[in-house]
């Protein structure tokens, strides 16, 4: 009997341990301890899905995290989510794109010190039949009244996200209720907007930098342009980046996320913004470096301290 | 031998795993995928390491429940068992937001700092991988026939003993109870994404990506031959652990 309870433990036992000693084999250096330097902390951004599927972040964050020796963590989430985890206390540092949630984050007071960082446009992109008809319309409002008025499949985030918000907030401007069968939320980043768009031959609001970087995957072509290239200013896509305010959560890491805010609006990083290309165009425009000062980029839009609203 | 067929190709398999990631590169230059150094190989040990030790805890968690409710009859066990079978079929993003309310700075352990860490992936999938290996273990146990454990006792032993018996004739079962549980846990996105942030470092080595929140990742940006590629090297990975645990669940019989 003492022989076959050995055994038993034996199969439990090296089931488990031949499995681990796989993975350990299979490690390849991917120790995160390895990759952590002299301070040795870590960063935890929380960031929208467009600053990380173009691969800008992975392209410039490893200057900061060598010069600082620490490491970042970012996590791609749209903007409603990211600024919910920030709300939560998961993040030290946000960056995203909808100026009214960022202000109400700030307002409510879990936000410190935000400034301007970048930005690029939105574009309305679709298939090349273009059927209700927008190619080269002059007002992304107008554009949106005609692909509602014909009924054309339209592909809505409908995730929160800083995108999704300035679609709503379009057609609103248009004055039109979008809903019907044409109308789909579909609930995803941008890529998955784009790629279901593809397949159905739908219109969608793209910003520019997700949609330059998949555009060889999909056929879909911009009918309405943004401000870049000569378009309607409502079309600009500005980023914005803050601190989580230590007084509401007083384990953020908030001298690193200082450092980091420092070391993303320096000139340095604001020229591998710029630098930053994919298929040989530029992604995304620095706009944190300024000869002239910008005291709107600190406060919420329309904050003045003679207003009641302090 | 009826396993017999089964176990030679899981012998070849076997050999295989040690060169998976060796495979998975050639794989990759082969496709020629705008993947960096180490990215694949640190993802597949991150889909590894959280599995294997969410796995492994949730046997040594399940395994016992299912030996104490085979062995034992108490009022309220047909309850018991409805809710581990309920488990089953427990959605995992449900578990993941479960436990993302549990870690999160401002929930009960949010002063241990576990989200976005391998370690809040791991709870996860312990929560994911424990009623089915619970629910399969008992049901081999039950399944062992009263007469192995009449003639056990018959022969002298004691109940420890005839437990052991019943354990040494359920272990197939048992295998594919923790197989099952192995399953569940690699294959499975939702919760990981939630918990892990799906998170690699500037330079490509995967911190809390796994192979399946990649592959959500790279379907997201429409490359899908990338996905499929990471799918392949996915299924590969669940194969040869599956015959891993075969090969060493039929050395006892020989």
């Amino acid at each position: 009997m003492p022989i076959q309870r050995r055994e038993v433990l034996t199969a439990l036992g090296t089931g488990t341990l031949a499995g681990l000693a796989g993975c350990s084999g299979i490690t390849g250096g991917g120790e995160e301890e390895a990759s952590a330097g002299v301070t040795g902390e870590t960063l935890t951004l929380t960031t929208t899905t467009s600053t990380y599927d173009t691969g800008l972040l992975d392209e410039i964050h490893g200057s900061f995290e060598e010069l600082y020796g620490v490491s970042v963590d970012a996590v791609a989430q749209g903007t409603g989510a990211a600024l919910e985890s920030a709300r939560n206390g998961n993040s030290d540092v946000v960056m995203v794109h909808a100026r009214g949630l960022e202000d109400e984050f700030l307002r409510n007071g879990y936000g410190v010190n935000r400034r301007d960082l970048m930005f690029n446009d939105f574009v309305i992109v679709g298939p090349e039949d273009d059927p209700a008809g927008i190619s080269g319309m002059g007002s992304a409002t107008d554009a949106l009244t005609a692909i509602a008025d014909a009924g054309a499949p339209f592909v809505s985030r409908g995730d929160n996200s800083g995108t999704h918000t300035k679609e709503l907030n379009l057609w609103e401007a248009a004055g039109t209720e979008p809903g019907g069968d044409w109308y789909q939320e579909i609930g995803g980043g941008m890529g998955e907007a784009l790629n279901n768009a593809n397949q159905q031959g739908a219109y969608t609001l793209s910003d520019r930098g997700t949609f330059i970087s998949q555009r060889s995957e999909i056929d879909l072509v911009i009918l309405v342009q943004g401000p870049i290239e000569g378009g309607p200013e409502i079309l600009s896509n500005p980023y914005g980046i803050m601190a989580v305010n230590p007084g509401v959560h007083e384990d953020t890491n908030y001298d690193l996320a200082m450092a980091y805010i420092g070391w993303i609006t320096s000139p340095g990083a604001q020229d591998a913004i710029s630098n930053y290309q994919m298929n040989g165009e530029q992604l995304f425009f620095p706009e944190a470096v300024s000869e002239d000062p910008d005291f709107q980029q600190y406060v919420p839009e329309g904050w003045s301290s003679e207003s009641s609203d302090a | 031998m009826p396993l017999e067929p089964v176990v030679l190709p899981a012998a070849s398999l076997l050999e295989s795993a040690t060169g998976l990631a060796a495979g998975a590169k050639s794989a990759v230059a082969l496709v020629d995928l705008p993947f960096r150094d180490g990215y694949v190989s640190s993802i597949i040990y991150v889909s590894l390491y959280v599995s294997l030790v969410a796995v492994t805890l949730s046997t040594l968690f399940s395994v016992p429940v299912a030996i104490f409710l085979g062995f034992t009859d108490f009022p309220g066990k047909g309850l018991v068992k409805s809710v581990i079978n309920t488990g089953m079929g427990f959605p995992s993003v449900v578990v993941g937001l479960i436990v993302l309310f549990a870690v999160s700075n401002q929930g009960p352990l949010g002063s241990l700092e576990l989200i976005f860490t391998k370690e809040a992936m791991i709870m996860s999938q312990f929560v994911l991988a424990t009623p089915p290996i619970t629910a399969i273990s008992l049901a081999a146990i039950t399944g062992v026939g009263d007469d192995v454990r009449d003639a056990a006792r018959a022969l002298g032993g004691t109940r420890i003993d005839a437990a052991l018996v019943v354990l040494k004739e359920a272990r197939y079962g048992i295998a594919t109870a923790v197989l099952a549980g192995f399953g569940r846990a690699i294959s499975e996105v939702g919760s990981v994404l939630i918990v892990g942030g799906n998170i690699t470092s500037a330079d490509g080595i995967s911190k809390t990506r796994t192979l399946t929140t990649a592959i959500q990742l790279e379907a997201r940006q429409g490359q899908y031959e990338t996905a499929m590629v990471l799918g392949a090297v996915l299924v590969a990975l669940v194969l040869t652990v599956n015959a891993v645990v075969v090969r060493f669940g039929d050395r006892g019989v020989r």
